[in-house]
């Protein structure tokens, strides 16, 4: 009997520091880069040409970092990346609410159709839609400045949020529809005074997980802006790397920067961004 | 008898004027979002498989009418199967590789709890850079002067190692570098999975006797079975449109080696201007992507209901 236990104990630590080997193995693996890049950045450009990726910087240099974030084009490409975000998230939440509304909560012919082409579109690859899109921005006079970005991200981010969207709004109780409707609150006055509150939740994982993807765009902004100006945070790197192609430390700040905001979003609010990234599990 | 038929037919005729109303109300609801993807799908959609029929340098106002040549070069264009066989292969080594460690990583992450919750956080970070720098950050990480391999090597004795400026290795840089990106999201999304399976379920085994690993391997798989499907058809589908990532990383090369049909068809349309062909690429594109995920889902429907 104690043989027994005591066997079973062995060989619930010998399961254990499988888990442990495990996870300190995946955890080099993801982290190490991590490293590499944030290390590099306080590398003189010297170090980097002279000496291997996993020789310490000689001394504490900062300059790399200090000069980006002092370089008036980063905080250009800031400006435009949170203008893109803010103008892009809260249009997109609300036509997505409104358009999730009548999915979830009447009774008429087109749902099932309409509900349909949502969740087809949410499996289009953008490169189908990329030459016209192109073409529409030009012929607009909205090509090359940042307002070309907004459509396209709300866009591309709808399908998926009416689609979760819809989802949450079947979970809210009808009963408190029907008291609102006594009380004599028409449809649309229901939708403001209930249900748009009542989504609240739903709408604050959308609000991270769209976030996250359309403040690391890159496509459509590459293609839609040329001009420094008018070029958000994903597109600095890029530019970055035409003119410091050789100074592998300068880049590596750059990238660290441009992740950094993410990063603290990340540690403020880790449970509501993982929620958020599975909600949008639901599609990818 | 007649006024009940009068009654009828006034309930009848509010019930009619009220489906209008909830009909008038839902459109106008409904209408934004729509705008929008009429706009950005349905147009695009039609225009890139009409402008597939012409020859078109993209500045231009006419489009010259050709007929079925782009598609007849399409079929033959041994660069695009060279770019559709790299998908193919990335679709599949992100099954192999990506899959069982998301959900080890999840498996792990849920029988530890709050425990690990370091763990969690770490490994989720390379979700939180975008393709474009996770791009560059390898494209620096894996050079062969000043890269991290070559560091290794080296501290072994061994010379540099130039693993994306090979043609034989860079696709197979670029598939470790996509699986490291990638793996957080699938773990996440496996994480997801274990949090829906209601507790009772572990206890009720514990309580049979089980352990933790026959509790994951004869409770937990079978009801995270739809959620493992689901993933899959994300990661195939995902595979077929990778561009940000490899067209950063290696811009297709070196050769054609890590060309994918996303990137040769951004640089025909945008770089070479040629649009018509370069649409007729992105129409084909879609086609396969299509085709592919419409097996898939075929397949996994079809063993559901059996």
């Amino acid at each position: 009997m104690n043989g027994q236990q005591s066997g079973k104990k062995k060989q619930t630590v010998i399961r254990n520091m499988k888990g442990n080997v495990l996870a300190v193995f995946w955890f080099v693996i993801a982290f190490v880069p991590f490293l590499f890049m944030v290390m590099s950045g306080f590398k003189q450009k010297i170090e980097t040409i002279m000496y291997g990726a996993f020789h310490l910087p000689s001394r504490f240099y900062p300059d790399n970092y200090i000069k980006i974030i002092t370089s008036s084009s980063f905080w250009i490409y800031f400006k435009n990346s949170v203008i893109v975000l803010v103008v892009s998230l809260v249009v997109l939440l609300f036509i997505s609410a409104c358009a999730a509304y009548p999915l979830s909560r009447f009774e008429f012919r087109l749902r099932t159709p309409l509900f349909v082409a949502i969740v087809a579109a949410m499996s289009v690859p953008m490169h189908i839609t990329l030459i016209p899109i192109f073409k529409l921005t030009v012929q607009t006079g909205l090509y090359d400045t940042i307002y070309a970005l907004i459509p396209p991200a709300i866009a591309f981010a709808a399908p998926i949020s009416v689609f979760i969207l819809t989802g949450f709004m079947k979970g809210i109780p009808k009963e408190l529809e029907e008291a609102a409707e006594i009380d004599g609150c028409g449809k649309i006055g229901t939708f403001f005074k209930i249900i748009l509150p009542l989504s609240k939740p739903g709408l604050s994982t959308l609000a991270i997980y769209n976030g996250v993807n359309i403040w690391n765009e890159f496509c459509f902004s590459y293609t839609l802006t040329q001009s420094e100006k008018n070029r958000t945070l994903p597109l600095a790197i890029w530019n970055y790397q035409g003119q410091y192609s050789t100074n592998t430390a300068m880049i590596m700040a750059c990238l660290a920067l441009s992740v950094l905001p993410m990063i603290i979003l990340f540690i403020i609010m880790q449970d509501k961004l993982v929620k958020g990234m599975m909600a949008g599990a639901v599609k990818g | 008898m007649t006024g009940e038929i009068n009654l009828m037919k006034r309930e009848s005729r509010l019930a009619a004027k009220r489906r209008f109303e909830t009909g008038i109300i839902a459109a106008l609801f409904l209408i934004p979002v729509f705008l929008f993807m009429i706009v950005y799908f349905v147009y695009p959609i039609i225009s890139t498989f009409l402008s597939s029929f012409t020859s078109w340098n993209g500045i231009s106002a006419t489009k010259k009418f050709n007929g079925i040549y782009n598609w007849n070069k399409l079929v033959h264009d041994m660069n695009f199967w060279k770019a559709f066989g790299n998908n193919i292969k990335i679709m599949i080594l992100s099954l192999i590789i990506q899959q069982p460690i998301g959900f080890l990583l999840a498996t792990f992450l849920d029988a530890r709890g709050k425990k690990s919750n370091f763990f969690k956080v770490i490994w989720f970070l390379p979700l939180l850079m975008s393709s474009v720098a996770v791009g560059y950050l390898f494209h620096y990480a894996l050079s062969a002067n000043s890269g991290m391999l070559t560091g290794i090597s080296e501290l072994l004795g061994g010379g540099t190692i130039d693993v994306l400026g090979n043609q034989k290795t860079a696709l197979y840089a670029v598939i470790a570098v996509i699986c490291w990106q990638f793996i957080p999201f699938y773990m996440v999304y496996y994480l997801a999975g274990y949090s829906s399976i209601p507790e009772e379920y572990y206890e009720a085994a514990v309580i049979d006797g089980a352990t933790r690993k026959q509790y994951v391997c004869w409770i937990a798989l079978p009801v995270l079975f739809p959620t493992i499907e689901s993933a899959i058809v994300l990661s195939v589908v995902g595979s077929l449109k990778y561009f940000d990532l490899v067209y950063v990383m290696t811009g297709g090369g070196p050769g054609t080696s890590t060309e994918l049909m996303a990137t040769y068809m951004y640089k025909t349309s945008f770089s070479s201007y040629n649009m018509g062909y370069g649409s007729a690429i992105a129409a084909g594109m879609f086609l396969l992507i299509t085709l592919i995920a419409s097996v898939l889902m075929n397949i996994m429907n079809r063993r559901d209901n059996s």
